[in-house]
């Protein structure tokens, strides 16, 4: 192992029923660098963590650590704290109950002759820490009086003095507003010049530049390589997530689509927000219209389309529906007037796992109608064998429970919901993910229809191609905010760019 | 390959717990008549007989199982829907049995009075009144689980202290016996058939249609399974649950009423002491899953007369019923335990080992 | 500043409870002080009668920090009780009872918290099938009310009545004698249960796991806590000190009886509850609940001393009060769930 070296992953797998996660997966981390660890959903880098920090078993590979002489095997948290790997993840895992000393040493706290808690020695020792590390506390106040990014710190500040080679950070800044990030790179700046190697994962490509020494980049379970950060810039590294070599980006062909002369509006929202997750924004909709919502994910554009369908009530702003102008309170609202959401998370948000595919694919429509007014038996089943034709789920029969169907077909069955309620407006978030390629191009060509019958469309993707085969806009996110549309010139290229953003000046 | 299928198609049958258990207490009862040199079948003995009145009445240990178990399965209706929507359970219902009961004897005694023939009200004011507290308890439980979100065991221990307690206040700390013929009919026989046993097939039967002809029967297992989804699909999962909660206490006012006029009294310590856990355990032993989500209504009736057969067929092998407790608790606990998660995953994991095992050899 | 944010919802809690006690009794000094409600005996009578209790509500608090419960406690002493009863009627020593229902304690306690902590089964159900059981139990054991005389055991029998002075606060009586003041040695036992929790709580290890747990379970496991076994601890020890709490309850009621402590777990549960307890676990402390059970306590005693209320209004105050302190909890949690 190189002197400067103190993680080393080599030949990484891990299979998952059906999924390959990660397949044959390299990784170093030097001594005294940030290393941000970048990818899409389903990258494979939650999966190349928890491998690291011994929550998943990897099956083949070996991980080596600074140190410790042959190949560690974790099969813990524990275990990897014990070798020198700590994590701190989005929510903090501390108890906002006890005070900040207690969260510092609970576990492992110093001892009095009389076997008791030595409290003035642990107070003591911790306000030395945050001291040191310049995080301005008083370490006797329980911690849920102080805000995400102190507790945050303290998470950090945890794991420093348990005497940690490697920290890594699982997306510690998603909660955390502009202020409260710069104070969190600053300790994260203090210790990687303490020569610990700081693992960071995150979604925002600012950060990344803002911080970070060197980026490995991982798609589909494999690894895409390691740059430094000079090296990289953000339309490559866009481009490395996404899966296309900027050199060859060749243009791909667009399905026709009737130009939409400029009909009237379905959709306009002026100035709508929620608090804490996406910036006020504009968009209009027209009828017969798909728009595009392009971004990486975290970006605020799943955010964006509840805060229009009312699943996140939107705190400020206005939005017109159809020329009128509206109050959502909750989805059943937004149904009304003629909208349908399927969600990105379809286990938490999607399906109703021990329900049949019948009464999937029918809840939408009876909830519409009213609890009174139930669709008879006959009625349900005749509607339920129509969509599962249409869209072609594949399911022994409409009485299968959900869950025991494929995760392609369980999104057909979601999306089969929303087309029974035959809405004007659909929004759909990451319909194709996980989905195989010949349903892909069944849900484009489905979705390019519907809005040939005149219905709007407000579609989500990760995967730029799908939606320049089938959007007429595109609105632009990045870090909470809509940056911008684009309705001509609707290249892979000119997408990826206004994603990734101006080159910043450090 | 086809025995195979009916294996499991048995396996997987949603009423399999409540009937087994219900086949193993007949077969304990026919074991012990036998043992005792009695017809081994007197358990299905049904006959007729006279009563002291000059009626006729069904006789028979089944028939009395139909007829205590009543009341018992009354509540298992309403805290079938309640667990099924919140995952938690109401335990007011034997207090709020008991209030009812109180209030009802109460409107038909008049305040203050401890024992009347003649009723101060029609009889029905006294009924509907007595329902109606039992609803507003449930509206009650229902808006602190549903919009405070409170733990529904805590929220409904509130008034599994008070309701008993308010029970007593309105009767003036004393039973109040309303010995009226037409009060009485509720715990009588309707010629042959006991009135308690007819009174709860119907609010079985008006519970099924309901759930038959509206949606709420999906409605309530999609917000026990998936309130998040469930919203996202247009459903109000906080308006489901408090509704649930309200239909519960409807039925706890109305087994209240039964029990009432079974024994022509308002006896505020005694009536539904106890009943909350035979509703639980109705619902438990139904095959019905504590952690919410899908139903099956017929289990928990099934449940429910399966739990007066065992206090029954108790009482017959000389079980006081104070001492009762005991065997429930044993069976609530293995009950639990065999659906217990942990312990599922420990045998499935042996039972793999098993096979790896019988792999190799 | 830091006055301010050490003013959280918590301690507010905890102030109104210990305000409400001092309202309630000074009212009850006014409104009764003709009857003697003002007499410090009348106080160490509330502390006399609720010894068990107090005992029992330590227990139960130690669990509700783990977000669990345990209401098997009123069934479980009311076995105790008839145990005790039971062996002392059939010649068994005193000394040797106690230890028998300690053991038993433990022993039902650690079953409780295998099935919650092991087995994962939710403890609302554990405690219920064990307040079944219990109950059962007892009348399997006797269904009579057996009583504890100067005959069964001398020396239960002179702990029941010995009389421990207090040097001050007496009064004339109105016949001019002067009564001196006094406690049992329940009140003894029950007050150092108390102060041993209290210091467990907050200086053992074991004390800051419960609370850790009760806070975030997933945490306090990342960090390193074994969070089956704290669970299963924190079982044991309400069952422990519910037995403790059994003894001191004897020593009161010198009787066993199937029907002994109904509902006493419903006291204990609104007492801590009072004393700014969460259900959903991680915050509360024993001060808080001993103000609980003196509140509860004090209610009984003003109805007692009135004389002309129905003796049902205990039972429905106390139910008001948990209302209310279970709702400003949740509009508390909501609050600071909006705030974030």
């Amino acid at each position: 192992m190189e002197g400067n070296v103190v993680l080393t992953a080599r030949g990484i797998s891990m299979t998952f029923p059906g999924v390959k996660a990660l397949s044959n997966v390299d990784f170093t981390l030097r001594k005294g660098e940030i290393h941000a660890l970048m990818g899409e959903n389903g990258a494979g880098k939650s999966t190349l963590i928890k491998c690291l920090t011994g929550i998943n078993d990897f099956e083949s590979g070996e991980i080596h650590v600074d140190g410790i002489s042959g190949p560690v095997k974790n099969h813990s948290t524990k275990d990897a704290q014990e070798v020198g790997i700590s994590t701190v993840y989005q929510e903090v895992n501390l108890c906002p109950n006890l005070s900040v000393a207690e969260n510092l040493f609970i576990g492992r706290e110093p001892m009095t002759k009389l076997h008791t808690i030595d409290r003035r020695s642990y107070n003591k020792r911790s306000q030395k820490i945050m001291d040191e590390l310049g995080i301005a506390v008083d370490v006797t106040q329980n911690l849920e009086n102080y805000s995400l990014a102190i507790q945050q710190m303290v998470a950090i500040a945890r794991a420093v003095d348990m005497e940690c080679k490697v920290l890594i950070l699982d997306e510690p800044t998603s909660s955390l507003d502009d202020e409260e990030v710069e104070k969190l790179f600053t300790l994260m700046r203090a210790l990687r010049d303490k020569g610990v190697g700081i693992i960071f994962v995150t979604h925002f490509l600012e950060q990344v530049y803002a911080v970070c020494d060197r980026i490995t980049v991982l798609r589909d379970g494999q690894l895409v390589g390691e740059y430094p950060i000079a090296e990289l810039p953000r339309v490559k590294l866009v481009a490395a997530m996404m899966g296309k070599n900027l050199d060859d980006l060749a243009e791909i062909q667009k399905e026709s689509i009737e130009n939409v002369e400029q009909k009237e509006l379905e959709i306009s929202a002026k100035g709508l927000s929620h608090t804490g997750t996406i910036k006020p924004f504009d968009i209009d909709i027209h009828k017969g219209e798909v728009v595009g919502i392009a971004g990486l994910l975290g970006s605020g554009r799943s955010e964006l389309a509840r805060a229009i369908y009312g699943a996140d009530k939107a705190n400020t702003g206005t939005l017109k529906v159809d020329g009128k102008e509206v109050k959502i309170n909750q989805p059943i609202d937004a149904m009304n007037l003629g909208m349908g959401m399927l969600p990105d998370d379809r286990k938490a948000e999607g399906i109703i796992a021990d329900l049949s595919v019948r009464e999937n694919i029918i809840l939408a429509l009876q909830a519409k109608r009213g609890m009174f007014k139930q669709l008879s038996r006959a009625k349900q089943e005749e509607i339920a064998d129509r969509y599962i034709d249409l869209v072609r789920i594949k399911t022994p029969n409409p009485e299968t429970m959900v869950k025991q169907l494929s995760g392609g077909n369980q999104q057909k069955v979601i999306l089969a919901r929303w087309l029974a309620t035959n809405p004007d407006f659909l929004i759909l978030d990451e319909p194709t993910r996980g989905i195989d390629i010949g349903t892909k191009s069944e849900i484009q060509k489905l979705i390019v229809e519907l809005a040939s019958q005149g219905k709007s469309i407000l579609f989500i993707s990760s995967e730029i191609s799908e939606m320049l085969r089938t959007c007429n806009r595109m609105a632009i996110m990045r870090d909470g905010e809509k940056v911008g549309e684009l309705d001509h010139d609707l290249t892979q290229e000119n997408v990826m760019k206004a994603i990734a953003g101006g080159e910043k000046e450090a | 390959m086809n025995n195979k299928s009916v294996l499991t198609r048995i396996k997987n049958w949603n009423l399999l717990l409540p009937v087994v258990s219900l086949l193993l207490v007949m077969a304990v009862n026919i074991i012990h008549d036998a043992a005792i040199g009695a017809n081994p079948l007197s358990f299905f003995m049904i006959t007729l007989r006279q009563t002291t009145g000059n009626g006729t009445i069904l006789y028979g240990r089944i028939i009395d199982i139909l007829n205590r178990g009543s009341e018992v399965a009354i509540l298992a209706i309403g805290m079938t829907l309640v667990v099924s929507s919140s995952a938690g359970t109401d335990i007011s219902v034997g207090s709020v049995m008991s209030l009812c009961a109180s209030f009802c004897c109460m409107l038909l005694a008049g305040y203050g009075v401890s024992s009347t023939t003649t009723l101060a009200v029609p009889l029905i004011v006294g009924i509907l009144g007595g329902i109606f507290i039992g609803v507003l308890c449930g509206m009650f439980n229902g808006t602190l689980v549903a919009y405070f979100h409170i733990q529904p065991m805590v929220a409904t221990l509130i008034l599994f202290s008070a309701a008993r307690a308010i029970g007593l206040l309105l009767c003036n700390d004393l039973i109040v016996y309303v010995r009226n013929e037409a009060f009485g009919f509720f715990g009588g026989y309707i010629g042959v058939i006991p009135t308690a046993f007819v009174i709860a097939a119907l609010c079985i039967i008006v519970t099924s249609l309901f759930l038959k002809k509206t949606a709420m029967g999906m409605y309530i297992q999609s917000v026990g399974i998936n309130p998040k989804a469930s919203r996202i699909a247009g459903l109000n999962s906080k308006r489901m649950i408090f509704m649930t909660y309200t239909v519960c206490g409807l039925f706890a006012g109305i087994a209240g009423i039964v029990a009432a006029s079974r024994i022509t009294s308002a006896d505020s310590n005694n009536i539904g002491l106890y009943f909350e856990m035979d509703a639980i355990l109705s619902v438990a032993l139904g095959g019905n899953s504590l952690g919410g989500g899908k139903f099956s209504l017929a289990g928990s009736i099934i449940g429910a007369y399966t739990i007066q057969a065992i206090t029954t067929t108790l009482y017959a092998l000389g079980v006081s019923s104070t001492q009762a407790p005991v065997f429930k608790a044993i069976i609530v606990i293995l009950i639990v335990a065999i659906q217990a998660p942990p312990l599922r995953a420990f045998f499935k994991r042996r039972s793999a080992a098993k096979q790896v095992k019988g792999a190799a050899v | 500043m830091k006055t301010k944010s050490k003013m959280n919802g918590h301690t507010i809690l905890l102030l109104i409870t210990i305000g409400l006690f001092i309202v309630l009794y000074a009212g009850g000094c006014i409104a009764y002080s003709s009857r003697g409600f003002s007499h410090l005996q009348t106080f160490l009578n509330i502390l006399i009668t609720n010894s068990g209790l107090i005992c029992v509500t330590c227990g139960l608090t130690v669990v509700m920090l783990t977000a669990g419960i345990d209401i098997s406690v009123g069934a479980l002493i009311a076995m105790d009780c008839m145990i005790l009863a039971v062996g002392m009627r059939s010649g068994h020593n005193a000394i040797v009872m106690i230890l028998i229902v300690l053991v038993i304690g433990i022993a039902f306690g650690m079953f409780q918290g295998f099935l919650v902590g092991y087995l994962e089964i939710q403890p609302f159900i554990v405690t219920m099938a064990g307040m079944f059981f219990c109950r059962g139990m007892t009348a399997v054991i006797c269904t009579e009310q057996v009583s504890i005389t100067e005959k069964t055991s001398k020396l239960f029998y002179d702990w029941a009545n010995a009389k421990i002075n207090i040097p001050f606060g007496g009064y004339l009586n109105n016949k001019g004698k002067y009564m001196v003041p006094y406690i049992r040695p329940s009140v003894v036992i029950a007050l150092l249960l108390l102060l041993f929790t209290y210091l467990m709580l907050k200086y053992t290890k074991l004390g800051r796991a419960f609370y850790a747990i009760g806070g975030n379970a997933v945490s306090a496991a990342m960090m390193g806590l074994n969070v089956k076994k704290v669970k299963m601890v924190a079982y044991m020890l309400s069952s422990i000190f519910c037995s403790i709490g059994a003894i001191c309850y004897a020593l009161n009621t010198m009787a066993g009886s199937v029907s002994q402590a109904t509902g006493l777990e419903m006291d204990a549960i609104s007492s801590a509850v009072i004393g700014g307890t969460l259900l959903t676990g991680g915050v509360g402390n024993v001060i808080g609940s001993f103000f609980g059970v003196l509140i509860n306590g004090t209610i009984s005693s003003i109805v007692k001393t009135n004389g002309k209320l129905a003796s049902s209004w205990p039972n429905i105050l106390t139910a008001a009060l948990l209302f209310v302190f279970i709702v400003i909890q949740s509009v508390f949690a909501m609050m600071r769930n909006r705030k974030k």
